[in-house]
């Protein structure tokens, strides 16, 4: 398989605290890996990082073969990546329909941008919210709403931090089979996930982070049975 | 399996060229629309165009110096409401913008057209002034409060600089700047026309003219605004980090809509200038810096109508204040602005507006 992602020694601190520490990772294209571990495990860091939004202290973040590590953040997501927040970046003083103009209007033009915008808001159960001011949506819709937004324009890669959060087990299961819809169109997948009944739909391999290090790696079986991962989930929630 | 791309056969051709922009006057970023609202404008303008009818000379040139404020008015809307960077020196540009009028038509004179010529230059070096401070303070990652501080720093700059071109080296070719006391003798804008050139005093031939001007401005604002420029603009207002993760560099729409801002200052600048032939640097001081906020604040911020008109609304109100005396005047200013931030923080028009859509059921959104 050919690498989409490619994370070499990559470090990052924020004074006393190690958010990412040595980190190797690699993607493959096609892949779809849920990233797991305790609360402050540095998860959603690791995102900022990839994204641009922080800048590591050392270490290289290769994406499609090109090197994206001195890229601003729109240069990277214009190379073909998108994201999905874990607390929901929607416009929310903005309707939804411009929430998701906004979201594709820079690929997509005329009849194509219209389109998609009318099937995202199919898909995502908004067609009647469609005016409604994104603020005023539940907390599942927000999500669907940022999904929508995230999976539109159709990414090389999606990013997405806990996509279920807040969702019933009827959305959750819902989310899995989008998310493996558009992995059959060849978008790879890397989430961030607690449930770990959702990551078992969704992924064929799991990388544990813990204290900004890569833990384990492998398949699910082979985390869920792992003693130490049980361990650091349980030392967490001691804490 | 549902599909996210392609469109189907049966979607409707996009509309393209002129159809489009034209379909963009209204839109999600402007209120009004329909032919309710269209039919209201079209009155107002014919009202407008109707006023010279039944007032005098005098009485309508000062109407037009009314309409010659809105310029800067709606850029300030477009920077600040739409792109949520409050400038507090959109002076700067103005006062810029006439001082070129002012130094190109003394050297060229008005014949053919030429003032036009130096309205268009002025008003681009406005604009280009306000890309090159927009670079620095966007590129920068200058925000917030820190916004307003640095414009404000130019304009006083500006003023200040200006202030102290009293002598006579201060000139260019022959054009004396004139220190504090102001440049004065620019001829008024000029059109060439047969048997004699025009000369577009303060009166209703100028107020016709800039009654035009400001249509046009106001139908292309709105037409930009509804534009994906405006949609990408507002999005950045909301949550600038999300923009940017949606693949826009923000910075770039940022300088861009500032220097817009620049450019319609620099207009209202130019036209000043040429409605009274005269320029001083205090134009370019604290107060009539403070001024173009009022404007938009009382009016509405966030919509390019509320501003226009707020504008127009506040600045006849503070002209028939002036008569009791300018400080007075401008207390009442300080009073209203009070008033309305803390009693209709999104402005007294947008919210007037805003009620009435209400009630119609068709001018929001
Ligand atoms: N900008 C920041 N400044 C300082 N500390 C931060 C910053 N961002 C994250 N952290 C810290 O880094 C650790 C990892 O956070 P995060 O990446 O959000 O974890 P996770 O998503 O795995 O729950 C936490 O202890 C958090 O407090
Ligand atoms: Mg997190």
């Amino acid at each position: 398989m050919n690498p989409i992602l490619e994370v070499s020694k990559l470090n990052k601190s924020f004074g006393g605290v190690t958010v990412a520490r040595d980190i190797d990772f690699v993607l493959d294209a096609g892949a779809m890996h849920c990233l797991i571990g305790p609360n402050g495990a540095g998860k959603s860091s690791f995102f900022r990082l990839l994204l641009g939004e922080h800048a590591p202290d050392s270490g290289a973040i290769r994406f499609s073969g090109d090197d994206i590590t001195a890229l601003r953040s729109f240069e990277r997501i214009r190379k073909g990546i998108s994201v999905k927040f874990q607390v929901p970046g929607i416009f929310k003083a903005l309707s939804v329909r411009q929430n998701l103009e906004v979201a594709f209007q820079h690929h997509l033009h005329g009849a194509s941008l219209g389109g998609t915008i009318r099937r995202v808001l199919e898909f995502t159960n908004l067609t009647g919210e469609a005016a409604t001011h994104a603020g005023v949506l539940s907390h599942g819709q927000q999500q669907w709403l940022e999904i929508g937004m995230a999976v539109g324009v159709e990414p090389k890669l999606l990013l997405l931090d806990e996509p279920t959060a807040g969702m019933s087990p009827d959305e959750t299961r819902k989310t899995g089979e989008m998310l493996h819809e558009l992995n059959a169109r060849g978008i790879t997948i890397l989430a961030v996930e607690h449930d770990m009944a959702f990551v078992q739909q969704i992924a064929d391999s799991v990388t544990v982070l813990h204290m900004g290090a890569i833990f384990a790696k492998g398949s699910i079986d082979e985390i869920t049975e792992h003693p130490g991962v049980q361990e650091i989930y349980l030392g967490a929630a001691d804490e | 399996m549902r599909r996210l791309e392609l469109p189907d056969a049966s979607e409707a051709p996009a509309r393209q060229g002129l159809r489009l922009w034209l379909s963009r006057l209204e839109g999600p970023q402007t209120m009004g629309r329909g032919p309710g609202f269209w039919v209201a404008a079209a009155l107002a303008v014919a009202a407008a165009a109707a006023y010279p009818a039944f007032a005098n000379d005098y009485v309508v040139g000062n109407a037009a110096y009314f309409l010659v404020w809105t310029f800067m008015a709606m850029g300030l809307g477009v920077v600040w409401g739409y792109g949520g960077a409050l400038s507090f020196g959109q002076t700067a540009f103005f006062g810029l913008a006439g001082y070129t009028y002012g130094v190109i038509t003394i050297n060229i004179g008005s014949a053919f057209g030429a003032t036009w010529l130096a309205l268009l230059l002025s008003v681009a070096l406005g604009g280009i002034f306000a890309l090159l401070i927009g670079y620095f303070m966007f590129y920068g990652r200058i925000k917030g409060v820190f916004i307003g501080i640095v414009t404000l720093s130019v304009t006083l700059v500006l003023e200040t600089f200006m202030a102290q071109t009293a002598g006579p080296q201060w000139r260019i070719g022959e054009a004396r700047l004139n220190g504090f006391n102001g440049m004065s003798g620019m001829p008024p804008l000029t059109v060439p026309w047969f048997g004699g050139d025009v000369l577009l005093y303060a009166g209703t031939t100028l107020y016709y003219v800039l009654l035009g001007m400001v249509v046009l401005v106001y139908m292309g604002l709105r037409m930009l605004l509804n534009a994906p420029f405006g949609n990408v603009l507002v999005a950045i207002r909301e949550n600038p980090e999300r923009a940017e993760m949606l693949g826009y560099d923000i910075r770039l729409y940022q300088m861009l809509a500032f220097g817009l801002g620049g450019a319609l200052a620099g207009t209202s600048g130019v036209l000043y200038t040429a409605w009274g032939q005269y320029i001083t640097p205090s134009s370019m001081g604290l107060t009539s810096a403070a001024l173009p906020i009022v404007w938009v604040a009382v009016g509405g911020r966030r919509d390019i109508t509320a501003t226009l008109l707020g504008c127009l609304l506040v600045i006849a109100g503070f002209q028939s204040l002036t008569i009791y005396g300018s400080q007075y005047a401008l207390i009442v200013m300080g009073v209203l602005l009070v008033f309305t931030v803390l009693v209709t923080p999104n402005g007294l028009i947008y919210t007037a507006m805003d009620r009435v859509g209400r009630l119609f059921g068709e001018a929001r959104r």
